[in-house]
């Protein structure tokens, strides 16, 4: 990539973090609603920890800290959809997809630069208070390594890379369906379930759990909490989110040329 | 107007919007039959991952999986009747800053009728079901020593929860006339509610339970009635009989959000934001 | 209620208080006087245009008289109706179009809008069905009662959403920017019908536009409000003469030209091969147009007719020379 699109996207995606910081009042209505369902959840993990310690492997700190942990990135990874993908469900429908196609920018890279931007200020004006919350009255299990940090910024990153593949192939459907409340359903319930929003997927029973683990929704919250607390080395979960990545942005690229290819035949 | 033929008339005009929307969505069959059956699946998750938990306990706070299920299809049924009635509420806050609220106050027919039946949703039925279903198999399996008042007690929680969820939805679209943006954080007490209500209150911390019995008393919607059927002490060490106050509870707390969202509706026809 | 005073307005008052951001944490609040003791009655039957740039106070004015905001101040009476006391009472009695808001119902046929309204009003079925088929006569709905709204065509949804505040009768109608882009000949049948509909209902109109050629063709009386206050109140030829106003003309030219010399036109701006002329708006345009063409390599040309803004800007200026001198 040149230095100049380079430039380009690194302004998309500004441009996606501006927008979302204009919001005040929604964020701080966000910040409080996710605290208020960590503080639920804790409570709940802290009581089936109890009974079943080192359940999936994690104690009672760790279990704490996946909560937290996961309410920190519940916006910022869009678990239950509403990031760039709303967007181009709504310009796909619309029609304005169109004029999209002009831009002097690839498509995707243009979605997946503003929806970074996006999820950076997510996790920044949303993320941070609920966790900090978090470490404040409930023990956790944190590093005090600087190294495992940096290892765990680097998972979530690519966790908002395979976030984004999975959306975007969601709103690219919107090609071929007239509603997109259906979809959005659907990426929804997959989302909350299959990232481990309900429970840690690494305490998911049997055969069941062994699923789950592999899907690209692992790629999420399980494999930065895991790297963050020591679970799992950072190169294999790099690895693994990576792989994501790439299969889902190709297959993102494939479904959108094809998809765009109707538009330019219809005339848009 | 008399308040009770205002109430007539607010439901007349509830069940012609509602009836609209219904229609409305008829036009997209197969998303109507898609988001209907995502409902049904969203909703019946938090019970399997309660099932999941109980695949690797036994129980939970000290509560058995019958015991947990009774108390789950409690609030999840009161829960799905009022989000229903009410769930779509959360779309004032929109209608305000796009303006179309003003449409509603030009039109005969009382404002909350008017914004309580916009965008009707007839999927939100699947909460409903999956409630009353996981409500059925708990009653089946617990163990309980059924008596007159016990059973007397079912039929009035469930509409008196189903009344404090409403109460909860209504002055959560109060807050948005003051505030357009936040409509996310009564999410925080309605759906988050919901879901502290689908776990027994001994997992909870002490302070956690006073909060949700004496300032937003959520746990007159389950916890208590229910603690009393399933002859367990109730939270907090509250005699028996408190069990029995869920009736007056939603009675003061429709009045306190009816009170919420007329004074929500004063300050939008003074201040025109 | 004094004679003739339909909609009676005395000295009323809108004050909003305004918290605005000084600084990272502190606010400053300012109260903002957006209408300002205003006074006017309308009579029965009357046509009457309210106009004034936009934040001017006309919206404001509006909701205060369909009964949306409380005034801060001052006495109002719609047929009578204190509108902010009797807000569901009033509303049996007027109509309101929202012009960039549609009141239809998106994915469902026209007509079941129209039904909504007839059980929302209570609208007696023989009267409903009368005011319906009268309706879908005059704004020539006939071939659209069965299109789901989402397939009508800007105009076509205008006039769906005429019918729709008509349906119960309404003695007074609000209209606000009723013609906003629409295209001509839906701007005529728009027009055309809201005569109709006063000659023969005696329907009080009420409405705000910025187009000029609305009030021109429908309304024999004006107001126009600025800063909260009415700064005109009488015929439009009047408003005319206070400020007296200028049409445009646009002339594209085969190539880049010096400035077209035709006085008393004045060329105000060049742009390559385009040119705008301004010429007084009473002066015909037909005559400037054939002496351009005959002297000038001509490509294409419009002529574009005042704005409210440059009635009310020149009206300004006018005044400020006069305090002047």
């Amino acid at each position: 990539m040149r230095a100049g699109s380079l430039r380009l996207y690194a302004a998309v995606a500004a441009g996606g973090f501006r927008r979302y910081a204009t919001y005040r009042a929604a964020t701080a209505a966000g910040v409080f609603t996710n605290t208020v369902f960590g503080l639920i959840l804790v409570y709940t993990y802290l009581a089936l920890w109890d009974e079943k310690p080192h359940l999936g492997g994690y104690d009672q700190a760790q279990a704490v800290t996946y909560v937290w942990l996961g309410q920190a990135l519940y916006s910022t990874l869009a678990i239950q959809g509403g990031g760039a993908e709303k967007e181009l469900m709504g310009r796909i429908r619309t029609g304005e997809i169109a004029i999209d196609l002009y831009r002097p920018a690839d498509l995707q890279l243009w979605w997946l630069a503003s929806d970074l931007g996006r999820a950076v200020f997510q996790m920044l004006g949303r993320g941070v208070v609920p966790f900090v919350f978090g470490a404040l009255f409930f023990p956790m299990a944190l590093p005090n390594d600087v190294t495992t940090w940096v290892a765990f910024v680097v998972a979530v990153l690519l966790g908002m890379v395979v976030s984004f593949g999975i959306r975007h192939l969601a709103a690219l459907s919107m090609f071929w369906l007239m509603d997109d409340r259906g979809v959005s359903q659907t990426l929804m319930v997959t989302g909350i379930f299959c990232s481990g929003m309900t429970l840690p997927l690494n305490a998911f029973p049997g055969a069941f759990g062994d699923i789950v683990r592999v899907l690209p929704w692992a790629a999420q919250i399980q494999m930065p909490a895991d790297v963050l607390m020591g679970e799992a080395a950072p190169l294999g979960a790099y690895a693994f989110q990576a792989a994501w990545a790439v299969a889902l942005l190709a297959a993102g690229r494939l479904v959108q040329s094809v998809a765009t290819r109707r538009v330019v035949v219809q005339g848009g | 107007m008399g308040e009770r033929s205002r109430l007539a008339e607010g439901l007349r005009i509830y069940r012609l919007i509602a009836g609209m929307w219904i229609r409305s969505l008829l036009t997209y069959r197969t998303s109507f039959v898609l988001t209907a059956f995502g409902n049904l699946l969203v909703t019946g998750l938090d019970f399997v991952a309660i099932l999941l938990m109980f695949a690797q306990v036994d129980e939970l706070g000290g509560w058995t999986l019958p015991e947990v299920a009774f108390l789950y299809g409690l609030a999840a049924t009161a829960f799905g009747v009022a989000d229903l009635v009410l769930g779509s509420m959360d779309v004032l806050g929109a209608r305000i800053r796009d303006g179309s609220f003003d449409i509603l106050l030009v039109r005969p027919g009382p404002v909350l009728a008017q914004v309580a039946a916009d965008h009707f949703a007839l999927r939100r039925l699947g909460r409903i079901i999956q409630g009353v279903l996981v409500l059925g198999w708990g009653l089946l399996t617990v163990d309980v020593d059924w008596s007159v008042p016990k059973a007397l007690l079912l039929p009035v929680t469930l509409i008196s929860g189903a009344a404090i969820f409403s109460a909860l939805f209504v002055a959560g679209a109060a807050f948005q006339f003051v505030a357009q943006d936040a409509a996310e954080a009564q999410n925080a007490f309605t759906y988050g509610g919901n879901t502290l209500l689908q776990f027994p209150p001994t997992v909870f911390g002490r302070d956690l339970v006073r909060g949700a019995t004496f300032v937003l008393p959520l746990a007159f919607v389950n916890w208590l009635p229910a603690s009393y059927v399933l002859d367990r002490p109730l939270p907090l060490g509250l005699p028996d009989q408190v069990a029995f106050a869920p009736p007056l509870v939603s009675v003061a707390c429709c009045a306190a959000a009816g009170l919420a969202w007329r004074a929500g509706l004063r300050s939008y026809r003074s201040t025109g934001s | 209620m004094t004679e003739g005073g339909f909609i009676e307005v005395d000295r009323v008052e809108k004050v909003f208080d305004v918290r605005r951001k000084t600084g990272f944490l502190r606010r400053e609040r300012r109260q903002v006087r957006a209408v300002d003791s205003v006074s006017f009655t309308v009579a029965r039957g009357e046509m009457v245009g309210y106009i004034g740039p936009n934040g001017a106070g006309k919206s404001t004015t509006v909701k205060m008289l369909t009964g949306i905001l409380v005034p801060s101040g001052g006495r109002l009476r719609v047929a009578g109706i204190d509108p902010s006391r009797e807000r569901t009472r009033l509303a049996h009695r007027i109509g309101v179009v929202f012009g960039q808001r549609t009141t239809l119902w998106w994915d469902l046929p026209l007509i079941d809008s129209y039904r909504l309204m007839h059980r929302m009003y209570r609208i007696p079925d023989a009267r409903y069905r009368e005011n319906l088929d009268r309706l879908v006569e005059l704004l020539d709905l006939g071939a659209l009662l069965d299109v789901p709204v989402r397939q009508l065509s800007l105009g076509q949804r205008m006039r769906g959403d005429i019918a729709a505040a008509l349906l119960h009768d309404p003695e007074v109608l609000y209209l606000d920017e009723p013609t906003i882009g629409l295209d001509v000949i839906s701007k005529a049948k728009v027009r055309g019908f809201l005569r109709e509909l006063n000659a023969e209902r005696g329907t009080t109109v009420l409405l705000t536009t910025h187009d000029l050629q609305d009030i021109e063709q429908l309304c024999s009386r004006v107001m126009v409000i600025d800063h909260g206050r009415i700064m005109y109140d009488g015929p439009l030829a009047g408003l005319h003469e206070v400020g007296e106003s200028e049409r445009t003309l646009v002339v594209d030219l085969e190539r880049e030209l010096p400035p077209i010399d035709a006085a008393p036109a004045r060329v105000v701006r060049v742009e390559g091969p385009r040119q705008w002329l301004a010429f007084p708006a009473a002066e015909s345009a037909a005559a400037l147009v054939a002496r351009v063409a005959a002297e000038y390599p001509l490509v294409d040309l419009s002529v574009r007719e005042p704005d409210i803004e440059a009635v009310i800007a020149k009206m300004y200026a006018d005044q400020a020379e006069r305090v002047v001198s």
